[in-house]
């Protein structure tokens, strides 16, 4: 299960909103103890940039990476996931995605601008076998 | 020439859970050519079989991603700071 901060999941969905035409993506942080677990509460949204600036695919922009990674790290958090948007598909993880999920502790969250309403899911993508994981929006 | 290379939580398991540890060399190549000496399990996820990058990581050299620098020629001194994290992509098609 993944529980998201609201303050995260705005910025989150926010962020996927404000990069259409583009695919949205950008980095989840929580606490130490979430890296790798079950259950685990991402609290805070990194929004990056999209170095491929493509509708179809997304690449974590290099040095918005290393910022959100030094944030994450004076603040006592870790990254444990990622999310990024598909425009006019699913939220479900296309072979790119899982062709390109190398870290196994990771959550993968999709947000699929498809529809008038923004749909959030979240993956764990272990040895290319994509597992769901029910997503729960925290107050805090 | 000893620099510091800061590790991303994914790699530290490979390094004995350390999140920073030193390396010597005077260009990146050679600075993750000791760091992969100096802890083997690093070694195939840092570069690959032919020695190049590997596509999972990006390396940098303080603030700056050495694939737009010199690649595993860029250089560096004592008071760099070297950088791997996960170079992360994918996308609906």
């Amino acid at each position: 299960m993944l529980r998201l901060s609201v303050s995260a999941y705005a910025a989150m969905v926010g962020h996927c909103l404000d990069e259409l035409p583009y695919e949205g993506c950008g980095l989840l942080a929580g606490a130490s103890d979430s890296y790798g677990a079950d259950d685990a509460h991402a609290t805070r949204c990194y929004p990056t940039g999209n170095a491929a600036r493509s509708s179809r695919v997304y690449t974590v922009e290099p040095r918005d990476m290393l910022r959100a990674d030094r944030d994450a790290e004076a603040a006592g958090l870790a990254m444990i996931g990622v999310f990024h948007s598909h425009t006019h598909t699913d939220a479900y993880p296309s072979p790119t995605d899982v062709a390109q999920a190398p870290i196994p502790e990771w959550h993968y969250v999709l947000v699929s601008l498809r529809d008038t309403a923004p749909v959030v899911r979240s993956y764990r993508i272990v040895d290319g076998k994509i597992a769901e994981e029910t997503v729960v929006l925290d107050r805090y | 020439m000893s620099v510091e290379v800061r590790l991303p939580t994914m790699l530290r398991q490979y390094a004995g859970g350390q999140s920073s540890v030193e390396a010597n060399g005077a260009t990146i190549g050679e600075v993750l050519g000791d760091l992969t000496v100096q802890f083997p399990q690093l070694r195939g996820h840092v570069i690959t079989d032919d020695g190049g990058l590997h596509k999972f990581v990006n390396i940098y050299v303080n603030d700056d991603d050495v694939r737009y620098l010199d690649k595993l020629d860029t250089k560096v001194g004592n008071d760099d700071v070297v950088s791997i994290l996960p170079a992360v992509a994918g996308g609906a098609r």
